[in-house]
């Protein structure tokens, strides 16, 4: 075995070199929380994701004739295909729902602050990269909802001036959702996309590395060293946090399960009821909305009355968060050690974030007539409720500027080390 | 040093985003529930009496129109626990063979030119609408002169089908409120003028029988999932718990 070793390190000395730089000697922060998770787990579903998909495309015909049917053959005819298929559409979901997470740790803890600013925005490069992949790959099943939200969001870059409308025809390939559609939406999905997501979640990881792990006190740990020239409050990666994050994968997989086996379509959620009817030009689904994880930033759209305004809106509620290592100037990273006034407003923002998601995903017109009554104008009601909450939202980031950057925020002392350790 | 006060704020925010996030996912189910006023229909895709009734229903009642172009009858064989020649000596009527899906011996261009509307296929019928929505609107047909079938339907006004089951429920009429602005008249409630051959209680049973088997025809792959999905969860516990300890060990010398 050593031999071995010793004849491939001889031919490739670069490579144990890496392993060490990145794993056995990679020092991360001692003290990561739960919300230290999420980003490993991302890792996990990314690879779900492509061995499933790999599996999937074996099966499945990218013909507008023969999408439908080939996913019912995946799911009734192919042993284990409903398996696959169902950790595909589990993973997709889960997938928004890690990343969310774990974008959400890095405000929390001022992730995104000096020096890790390059981190924060690969970060958001994969996040639009992966939309993009979720959106065409949505669209394969060929289903109604698939036929006629691609229609719906595709339609949308017609709000661009003067190019817009052969914009959509350019994208399209062809007047509505059809067979050149399906077809380059499979190669971008299958091909494209997800070698663009590796490349950018190398790039992520490595700019990661090359500055350090923040952690839930923002300190910068390599402060303070120990005479062997590694931070005192760090610990190697591996094997540390691998069989910690291992840890995280096994109560993620046990939640992972329950929803494929017992509920995969999360109650229309995951797999949406009108996705079982085949796509149909003549026929319009009763709404036409996007799967959940797109309805925060849908909900922004459709709030905003005009259409160019809301396609604006919408594009700059994504842009905003790019922004974010500029937009904030305080001087502490971690929610723990900043102003009480950063601490409601972030809590804020999360709640808008989730009711903007239940107004995209078309769960308040029930909610307002269990409140108002039957009587009610749903319309009026949700546009009112759903417009402050587009004010919050952006109000949230004019906030931490404002906040920030007239020095209105007063901070806890942050200590010199990590105060906490699992 | 474990400084309590500096993750309380975290604890909170965590406990508020969490009971949220809870309440989100709670209300759409709940919603779920109402079906937008339908009742619920208590299908038991495990209750193997319960598909097979439900199949001879379809089998006899709905295959003459609508396929099921997804389900082999060697699928439903192994899926309801029949034999071969059970599928093939009492639900299959067209001939087909035993690995054939079960498509109906009505032409479409035909049925078209019958119904105005070819029947659809049935086999995701439950996964687009819903099992109650399914067992609602095969409770809900009234004779209505004004349309061509002479049977019109509450859950699906102006439903190009006519009532198949009309012997087994019997005859509804509608009972109905007041025209208002030139309207036709709303029908409030239904009432069976006319008994069929069976009881409203066993024609209930009949309704649950035949969503449950369309709930399976839906998602077959229910029936295996189940089984297996408690030992994958049972394994995937237990390789937590490992892992766990596997961290502690290693961690000791954490300070």
């Amino acid at each position: 075995m050593r031999a071995l070793t010793q004849w491939f390190n001889d031919r490739a000395p670069g490579m144990g070199e890496a392993y060490k730089k990145h794993m056995t000697e990679y020092y991360a922060p001692k003290n990561f929380n739960v919300m230290y998770y999420f980003g490993s787990l991302a890792m996990l579903v990314l690879v779900n994701q492509i061995v499933t998909g790999i599996f999937l495309t074996m099966f499945y015909t990218p013909t507008a004739a023969g999408a439908f049917d080939s996913v019912q053959y995946i799911m009734r005819d192919v042993h284990w295909g409903w398996l696959v298929r169902y950790m595909h559409v589990t993973g997709a979901s889960m997938f928004f729902i890690v990343i969310y997470l774990h974008m959400f740790r890095g405000l929390m803890y001022g992730s995104y602050k000096k020096p890790r600013e390059l981190v924060w925005l690969l970060g958001m490069l994969i996040f639009l990269a992966l939309m993009a992949e979720a959106f065409m790959g949505y669209v394969l099943p060929w289903g109604n909802m698939s036929f006629w939200g691609a229609k719906v969001i595709i339609t949308l870059f017609s709000a661009i001036p003067v190019i817009g409308e052969h914009l959509v025809t350019w994208i399209m390939g062809s007047f509505v959702p059809s067979d050149p559609t399906l077809n380059r939406f499979f190669a971008l999905h299958v091909v494209a996309l997800p070698l663009v997501l590796l490349l950018l979640v190398v790039l992520h990881l490595g700019a990661l590395h090359e500055v350090g792990s923040n952690n839930p006190d923002g300190v910068d740990i390599k402060k303070h060293k120990g005479p062997d020239g590694h931070a005192l409050d760090g610990i190697p990666f591996h094997p540390y946090y691998t069989l910690k994050d291992l840890v995280g994968v096994g109560v993620f997989l046990v939640i992972c399960a329950v929803i494929i086996f017992f509920a995969p379509t999360v109650g229309g959620f995951f797999l949406e009821h009108d996705n079982s009817i085949p796509a149909n030009d003549l026929v319009t689904p009763a709404t036409i909305k996007p799967v959940w994880y797109f309805s925060p930033f849908y909900a922004i759209l459709r709030m905003i009355p005009s259409k160019g305004f809301g396609v604006l809106a919408m594009g700059l509620s994504i842009v905003v968060l790019f922004l974010v290592p500029w937009l904030d100037r305080g001087g502490v990273k971690s929610i723990r050690y900043r102003g009480l006034s950063y601490k409601i407003a972030i809590t804020i923002f999360a709640i808008v974030f989730l009711l903007l998601a239940a107004i995209g995903a078309d769960l308040t017109p029930g909610w307002i007539v269990a409140i108002f009554g039957p009587q009610a104008d749903i319309t009026t009601i949700e546009n009112l409720f759903g417009r402050i909450l587009v004010v919050l939202y952006f109000g949230f980031f004019i906030f931490l500027w404002v906040y920030t950057f007239f020095g209105l925020e007063k901070t806890k002392p942050v200590p010199e080390r990590v105060t906490t350790h699992a | 040093m474990h400084d309590k006060t500096f993750r309380a704020p975290v604890r909170t925010l965590a406990a508020v985003l969490l009971g949220l996030a809870l309440v989100l996912i709670a209300a759409p189910a709940a919603m779920a529930e109402e079906g937008g006023g339908l009742p619920h229909v208590n299908v038991n895709v495990h209750d193997q009496g319960s598909l097979q009734r439900g199949a001879r229903l379809f089998m006899n009642y709905c295959v003459g129109c609508h396929s099921l172009k997804y389900l082999r009858y060697s699928q439903m064989a192994s899926g309801l626990g029949l034999t071969e020649d059970q599928v093939m000596d009492n639900l299959n009527f067209t001939g087909a063979k035993f690995g054939a899906p079960i498509i109906s011996a009505m032409p479409d261009a035909d049925a078209e030119k019958w119904f105005g509307k070819a029947p659809p296929d049935l086999s995701l019928e439950v996964s687009a609408k819903g099992a109650d929505w399914v067992a609602a609107y095969l409770k809900s047909f009234y004779l209505d002169p004004h349309t061509a079938s002479g049977w019109n339907n509450t859950v699906f006004p102006n439903v190009a089908m006519p009532f198949p089951l009309w012997q087994l429920q019997g005859e509804q009429v509608p009972v109905l409120g007041k025209a208002e602005n030139g309207q036709p008249a709303p029908v409030e409630s239904l009432t069976l003028a006319h008994p069929g051959s069976m009881t409203p209680a066993q024609y209930d049973q009949a309704v649950r029988d035949l969503t449950a088997f369309l709930t399976y025809v839906s998602t077959p792959d229910e029936l295996v999932r189940s089984h297996i999905g408690a030992w994958v969860v049972l394994y995937l516990v237990l390789f937590t718990l490992f892992a766990l300890v596997l961290k502690k060990e290693y961690w000791k010398d954490v300070h």
